[in-house]
């Protein structure tokens, strides 16, 4: 009996061991997600992190002890011929005891870090460097009540310094993250919320809408680019530049009267057409060059996807608000021109 | 007297049809009603299953189009909606209602017509939630705004017709009439409405049954858990229901009478509809997982052979979770700004749910250490439940680190997570009590072979579905995503194979199903030497239950009429026992005496049918049709009101 019993549990532990190493080959062969939650690249990613993984490997052991005990079992009390029946056990007080008090006590451990975490991450500190965040269907727009600068998808950001999101939404609930530098935090039409985010280095970090928002919600993306504080006050002081004027009779000074002719209802670049802010519903394109993407992040800017992007917006962005406008391929191409000077 | 109650229910006559069509449409057997509510689930869980499969399809690449984003957002909602009021609470309901009486010794539930009202409410609700797909007719197409023209692109029209894409959670405003004009929302609400008064019709009547037709001697810890799980659902569903009543009722309000209870614009709150819905809503997660939580109480001690250990513990901790359960909600809204008192409570009411969760799998496994396993199927769903059950708990307590769960929020570790506890837990369980109790239905066995094929397929194809998803969501890939990034392709590729092989899984059953139904071997009397009442009656069992009404001396009130236990504690067949089964099945084919049953009645489907008119004619309101449809449907309510009162439940004999 005891040999083959043996022998089984032998080939189920290498069995198992080929399993985890099969998995772990395979979770190393892939390459991380730019959405990876596990990479924390700021102090508050990275508190939040410390906090993960002690809980994990409790869960983990916990784990272990309760399936191992169930397999366990399994090879020693299955039915055999010639196994007497067993003893009508009714229960065991100090054992309901036990498990009870030890999983609290495991519990009791886990919760004080936890308090402390929420108590310590959730109020922005009081130097922080303020940014309002606003939620549209489907892309963020960020202001800088300081600096006067207005821009959208992409936030850029001093490395190394606190940055205190004030956020709200225009429309329905969205829910901003950047993994990287912290967790979730809801937009909320008509309510403030706020988010505290840092970045140890400079760097690009990638972010997405989490709440579900409605068509175009997967595509609803976001980026924080934290630069070095002079690189910042440089972007700052590029931001606050109005658009150049182009040049008279050039392909530029064409798309900027397609773009007077037909974009304007929603979007604004300034000194072409000044609109107070809340009063325009696309995104500020006054610098539109300085972001890496378009379509609030949907794409990566190249001129194919501009060029994509413009003739049908709505097949890029399931439901996007700006329509298909009929442009030919002269008024996109001329509009490419114009948009290409909005450094 | 009998003329004057034939005089009495002259809108009728009254229904005799013992077998056949009628027979089902007017019982008011409980069996019968179980019956029922198990085959319209399980009519549901194929369709759940085949939207679950059409989105895999769509998600085994990144960049795919196989369905359009209003069609993807459609099917991940109705998925949800179907799976949780369509498949798990009415299958629950199935085993509740045709074995609370059976297990406490009763010939039926304290209400029987209001029983059959439930199922019918219950059926006309699920159909009247699908029907959303007829009239799309009506409604605006999706993504149109109304004062911006043209961003509706012709590829994203939808093939589907108009499924409810809000979400199940249905937040607010997305879900409003502003962002989502389509109609199948109000579909959704009111369907949920309709069955959520069937809900509260059956949590009435179980409470009373439970507290009033109990045996002669079945004091309250003597009740098998599942029974005590039953009530303690009951309770929870009387509780909570109330709140996504009036909660739905404001949401209806708001989209068809222009009410503002969400509207921010307008000083509404878009968050207090996810304070209402939740407080709902985490209770009805124990709603779905305490009678699976039952089940499993019931089979282990059977095929282990040993009494449950710690009988009144798993009680207590099951009514524990079900107390703490209100205490818990905000906990799916930790990312929504709640203030940080609320973090910290709602986070440390949430862990303290592990504990009383804890006690019952610690109280599974000590039955069966030092037991004597029978590894039939039902014990092996059984010990599927444990297993998985304990990987979505322990995930679960994750979340209850609040600044984890900022990150993990809304990813697929909670769509893991939630699935290891409702597919790996509820669903395990539920199918668990289906090759238990088969034979007590069917009078046949299921075939066990069969049966293990169908556990290791779906055991196999559940893991490699919704295992990966922990990393996927600790990856960063959103929950309700129609897109995702390339990266994560090889793990989707994965989950959806793994979907496919828990189709199969399912398919063996549903063939397992049909031949052990027509060709099964014949169960006999107590096919598994099992402990509670519902074996001491013939299988299948008759109409009556019971030919004399059992008197209960203990827990587990059958095995000891068949066990006596020696000097050390084990268990020794009394020498009668045989003769004292072969007794029982006797009575119960060839009562001793005619058994008096509730007459079957046409009014509970006659009141059901009502429901359903009212809520089409809420939506059409706007127009005159509407308007006679509610008129027409409070008439035909009220009229089956008067018959139903007029009628006695039982004619004089």
């Amino acid at each position: 009996m005891l040999p083959t019993r043996r022998k089984k549990l032998g080939r189920l532990l290498v069995l198992t061991a080929l399993a985890i190493s099969l998995a772990s080959c395979s979770i190393i062969g892939i390459p991380d997600s730019p959405l990876n939650s596990l990479d924390p690249q700021g102090p508050f990613a990275e508190r939040i992190d410390n906090l993960f993984w002690p809980v994990f490997w409790v869960a983990t052991v916990v784990f272990v002890l309760v399936e191992g005990a169930m397999v366990v079992s399994l090879f020693l009390f299955r039915d055999r011929p010639g196994r007497k029946e067993p003893r009508q056990i009714h229960g065991n007080n100090k054992l309901e005891i036990m498990w009870t008090i030890i999983p609290a006590v495991i519990l009791a451990s886990i919760a004080i870090p936890t308090v402390r975490g929420i108590t310590d991450l959730t109020e922005c500190g009081a130097d922080a460097y303020p940014i309002q965040v606003i939620g549209h269907q489907w892309w963020f727009e960020y202001r800088y009540p300081q600096e006067e600068v207005v821009t959208g998808t992409e936030l850029v950001m001093p490395a190394g310094r606190e940055v205190c999101a004030t956020m709200t939404s225009e429309d329905v609930l969205h829910n901003f993250w950047i993994p990287a530098l912290n967790g979730k935090r809801y937009l909320v039409p008509g309510q403030e919320t706020q988010l505290r985010l840092e970045a140890f280095e400079p760097g690009t970090f990638i972010g997405q809408c989490a709440e579900f928002c409605g068509l175009s919600h997967s595509l609803m993306r976001a980026r924080a680019v934290a630069l070095t504080e002079d690189e910042f006050a440089s972007w700052v002081s590029s931001q606050q530049e109005p658009a150049a004027q182009p040049a008279e009779g050039s392909e530029a000074a064409a798309g900027l009267e397609v773009f007077l002719n037909r974009c304007t209802q929603c979007h604004t670049v300034d000194p072409f057409n000044v609109v107070a802010l809340d009063e325009f519903s696309g995104p500020d394109l006054t610098h539109f060059m300085s972001r890496d993407t378009i379509a609030g992040g949907a794409l990566e800017y190249s001129r194919e996807n501009l060029t994509r992007w413009l003739a049908n917006p709505p097949e890029v962005k399931p439901g996007s608000y700006m329509p298909d406008l009929g442009l030919t391929q002269e008024e996109i191409d001329s509009l490419i021109a114009f948009l290409e000077t909005l450094e | 007297m009998t003329t004057a109650a034939e005089k009495a229910t002259t809108i009728f006559r009254r229904p005799r049809a013992e077998t056949g069509f009628w027979s089902w449409l007017t019982t008011v057997d409980h069996k019968k009603i179980g019956i029922l509510y198990g085959y319209t689930a399980f009519i549901f869980f194929v369709i759940g299953g085949a939207e679950a499969l059409l989105l895999r399809i769509h998600l085994a690449s990144a960049e795919s189009n196989v369905l359009s984003a209003a069609d993807y957002n459609g099917l991940f909602t109705t998925h949800g909606l179907t799976m949780i009021f369509l498949v798990v609470m009415p299958m629950s309901a199935a085993f509740m209602n045709y074995l609370l009486p059976l297990m406490i010794g009763a010939r039926d539930v304290a209400f029987p017509r209001l029983n059959a009202l439930s199922y019918w409410i219950f059926l006309f609700g699920g159909i009247f939630l699908y029907s959303g797909l007829l009239f799309s007719a009506v409604a605006p197409p999706l993504g149109v705004v109304p004062g911006i023209p043209g961003n509706l692109d012709p590829s994203d029209a939808r093939s589907f017709g108009a499924l409810p894409d809000g979400g199940w959670f249905m937040y607010q405003p997305n879900a409003a009439q502003e962002f989502s004009p389509s109609l199948a929302i109000d579909f959704a609400a009111l369907g949920l409405q309709i069955l959520g008064v069937a809900s509260l019709i059956s949590a009435v009547n179980f409470i009373v049954t439970f507290f009033n037709l109990r045996a002669k001697g079945m004091r309250l810890l003597r009740v098998p858990v599942f029974i005590w799980m039953t009530v303690v659902v009951a309770f929870l569903l009387l509780f909570s229901l109330p709140i996504i009543a009036i909660a739905l009722f404001m949401v209806t309000f708001d989209r068809q009478f222009g009410t503002l209870f969400f509207d921010a614009t307008a000083g509404g709150d878009p968050i207090l509809w996810q304070h209402l819905f939740w407080l709902f809503g985490h209770p009805e997660v124990y709603i779905l997982i305490l009678p699976a939580m039952g089940i499993v109480s019931e089979i282990i001690p059977v095929f282990s052979r040993k009494p449950l250990f710690g009988y009144a513990a798993v009680v207590f901790a099951g009514a524990g979770i079900a107390f703490l359960g209100f205490g818990v909600w905000a906990h799916h809204m930790f990312s929504s700004g709640i203030t940080t008192v609320a973090q910290v409570g709602f986070g440390l009411t949430t862990m303290t749910i592990a504990i009383p969760t804890g006690v019952k799998i610690f109280n599974w496994m000590g039955t069966m250490w030092l037991g004597r396993l029978q590894l039939k199927t039902p014990m092996w769903f059984a010990i599927g439940f444990l297993t998985m059950f304990t990987i979505g708990g322990l995930s679960g307590v994750t979340h209850a680190v609040v600044p984890s769960d900022w990150q993990q929020t809304d990813t697929y570790y909670i769509v893991a997570h939630f699935h290891y506890v409702l597919f790996g837990g509820a669903i395990f369980g539920l199918f668990g009590g289906l090759y238990y109790w088969f034979p007590k239905f069917s009078g046949r066995m299921m075939n066990d072979r069969l049966g293990k094929v169908h556990f290791w397929l779906w055991m196999i194809g559940f893991n490699m579905t919704f295992a990966p998803m922990h990393w996927l969501g600790l990856q960063g890939m959103i929950r309700r995503t129609w897109r995702y990034d390339p990266s994560l392709e090889t793990w989707n590729r994965i989950v959806t194979v793994g979907a496919f092989i828990i189709a199969i899984g399912l398919l063996v059953f549903i063939f397992n199903f049909r031949t052990s139904k027509r060709r099964g071997e014949i169960a006999g009397m107590d096919p598994w030497d099992a402990r509670t009442l519902e074996w001491s009656i013939p299988n299948p069992t008759p109409a009556f239950n019971f030919a004399e009404v059992p008197i209960v001396h203990g827990l587990d009130e059958f095995w000891h009429q068949k066990y006596t236990e020696d000097k050390t504690g084990r268990p020794i067949r009394k020498p009668e026992a045989d003769e004292q089964v072969a007794r029982l099945e006797d009575i119960g084919i060839n009562p001793p005496e005619p058994v008096h049953l509730p007459n079957p009645s046409y009014f509970p489907i006659v009141m059901a049918a009502g429901l359903p008119l009212i809520a089409y004619g809420i939506i059409f309101h706007r127009s005159i049709a509407g308007k006679a449809l509610i008129v027409l449907g409070v008439v035909i309510a009220l009229a089956a009101l008067i018959g139903w009162g007029s009628e006695p439940l039982e004619e004089a004999h």
